[in-house]
């Protein structure tokens, strides 16, 4: 039972931590809690499997769905984010709490509120495990999840891009007066977290094989509690907290059993942390604020 | 008129809930997303102590109160230690939990939750709807007074100090721990109150009543309305709360609806439809000022 646990929490830390990824990208520069980021994951998986059904190819919709949830990420913090940050950080939660609702409904309304199944076969093979079946599907994800993690490592710790972001999330007037564009990297921003957020949808979706309009319902809300686990706008740390959940669920689930249900074990986790360590689990020096 | 009845009991429940929350949100600034777990609580309570032992309507209201009020003494500990952000996932987080463990306690009920709440009596005269309709309108305009005093006492001045400036409202001898725990146990304790009362209305408590939307639901009506006032928090609850039953004939694309209204609401408008120094407190003013009419009245639009 040890190793099949291990390669479900690891598949779904792997998950998370693309969406996480996201979320914590975009908290660490405009400083708001974008719930509608799973929107885009579930719009990802739409698009994916439409473009599959047109193309019959996996890579083809995992590209599409990533390009048209970058598209929404742009146009909603060009028009919506970035206007009403003065305000303070309800105000932008409620926003985004709106767009979610709106989008699931839009996902109701234009595919139906039953299951498309997404029956895309990707290229790797299934394999074994000291004697545990690994499917196919479950390594793209995990390859895909470090390939994508290691670049974002890279971008933010090696290039000026990633210079600017990490100047920019410190102290943005300051990044300013040095001459960095505020307004570019936060475009970027949101471009790669609902790129990344998109990819996980159509992975997801491609893994089990459904897609529905209700799918962004559990991440949407589990995913926050991931990137305060992580030290909020950590990358690093919201990477670690990911894997961290995926696997400590799949093991409270496989040998403990618990009373609350699986999805809750999270917030659980949050609140017991929280509780000992306010700042997170990954923090180091200040606290974010 | 059984029906308007109905719709005006729910829209009086969240407006209490709508004040309540202001109380925390609105006055003392901190964020809170979690409301309808202490709405939850307060239903909970009445509905385990009116069924299982007895105890009537008129004493269970009190302690739905005081039993949300208690565990917002938590909350208020908990807001203490956390830095903002960090709170208001906590608090989605406390929402969930809560939901979890009426759905999976067997104590709870389950599932299925609680039925055959008794309804409330008078001297042998058992409620209908219209008493629960009076008594709904009494509570609001009690949390309603009540609030209205605390903004002019010194308990409201300390916590719109906090909410402007934690440091400096230290500095001048605000004890912000104590007005900050103060403002989360009322404000949890009548969300409490207002979950006793839909009990005991309802005659059946389900934990998919006092979920995450909920919460928002309630946030969205006062930040609707206008954070921090209480006319916001009634305009918002009114507003919201028929706003199901007017776009019933569109009823597919109600929450599509919904959802863009509150995006464009808090795009163009984030101090709420009544609040503060919002577009439509403007024009009335300008329209009070210009008719020179000393008493301007609001016009809540279908209110």
């Amino acid at each position: 039972m040890f190793i099949p646990s291990l390669v479900n929490g690891i598949t779904m830390g792997s998950i998370y931590a693309l969406m996480a990824l996201g979320l914590s990208l975009v908290y660490g520069i405009l400083r708001i809690l974008d719930v509608a980021n799973a929107g885009a994951y579930t719009l990802g998986a739409y698009v994916g499997v439409t473009v599959f059904r047109l193309t019959g190819s996996w890579w083809i919709a995992l590209v599409a769905g990533a390009a048209v949830a970058a598209s929404l990420g742009f146009i909603l913090q060009r028009f919506f984010y970035v206007p009403i940050l003065a305000s303070g950080p309800i105000i932008p939660l409620i926003a985004s709490i709106g767009v979610f609702t709106a989008l699931e409904e839009a996902y109701r309304l234009i595919f139906g509120p039953y299951i498309i199944e997404f029956p895309a076969r990707v290229p790797l093979p299934d394999i074994h495990v000291a004697g545990v079946p690994v499917r196919g599907v479950q390594l793209l994800i995990i390859l895909v999840a470090v390939v994508v993690l290691v670049g974002t490592w890279y971008v933010l710790g090696h290039t000026r891009m990633g210079l600017a972001w990490r100047a920019t999330a410190q102290d943005a007037e300051v990044a300013q007066a040095m001459g960095i564009d505020a307004r570019r990297v936060t475009g970027w921003n949101f471009l790669l977290g609902y790129a990344l957020a998109a990819v996980a949808g159509v992975l997801v979706s491609i893994n089990y094989d459904a897609v529905y309009p209700t799918m962004g319902d559990m991440p949407a809300y589990k995913m926050l509690a991931i990137i305060v686990l992580g030290g909020l706008g950590n990358p690093l740390g919201t990477i670690a907290a990911s894997l961290l959940i995926g696997l400590v669920e799949t093991f409270v689930a496989a040998y403990v059993g618990f009373l609350l249900p699986r999805d809750s074990i999270a917030f659980v986790a949050l609140i017991i942390i929280l509780l000992v360590r306010p700042q997170g689990i990954f923090t180091r020096g200040a606290v974010a604020k | 008129m059984t029906y308007f009845l109905v719709v005006g009991v729910t829209v009086a429940v969240f407006a209490i809930l709508a004040l309540s929350l202001n109380i925390i949100a609105g006055y003392a600034g901190q964020p809170h997303l979690g409301q309808a777990a202490f709405f939850g609580l307060g239903a909970y309570t009445a509905a385990i102590l009116s069924t299982r032992y007895g105890v009537s309507f008129w004493l269970d209201l009190p302690a739905a109160l005081i039993v949300a009020g208690l565990v917002g003494v938590i909350l208020g500990v908990i807001s203490l230690r956390l830095a903002r952000d960090f709170l208001a996932i906590t608090t989605i987080g406390i929402n969930f939990v809560m939901v979890a463990i009426f759905q999976y306690v067997p104590f709870f009920g389950g599932a299925m939750g609680i039925p055959a709440i008794p309804s409330p009596a008078i001297a042998g005269h058992e409620f209908g709807y219209r008493d629960f309709f009076v008594t709904a309108v009494v509570l609001v305009i009690m949390v309603a007074a009540l609030s209205a005093y605390l903004e002019r006492t010194w308990f409201g001045a300390a916590l719109k100090a906090i909410k402007d400036d934690e440091q400096a409202a230290a500095a001048v001898g605000i004890q912000v721990a104590s007005y900050k725990i103060a403002a989360f146990v009322l404000g949890t304790a009548l969300a409490g109150l207002a979950g006793g009362f839909y009990a005991h209305f309802m005659s059946v408590v389900t934990p998919n009543g006092f979920g995450f939307p909920v919460s928002v639901s309630i946030l969205s009506m006062l930040v609707f309305g206008g954070l921090g006032t209480i006319r916001g928090a009634l305009a918002g609850a009114v507003l919201l709360g028929i706003m199901p039953e007017v776009f019933r004939f569109i009823s597919n694309y109600r929450l599509l609806v919904y959802g863009f209204l509150l995006l464009f609401m808090v795009r163009f408008q984030p101090q709420g439809i009544v609040g503060e120094d919002s577009w439509l407190v403007h024009q009335i003013g300008r329209l009070a000022g210009s008719l020179r009419t000393g008493g301007a009245r609001r016009d809540t639009a279908g209110g």
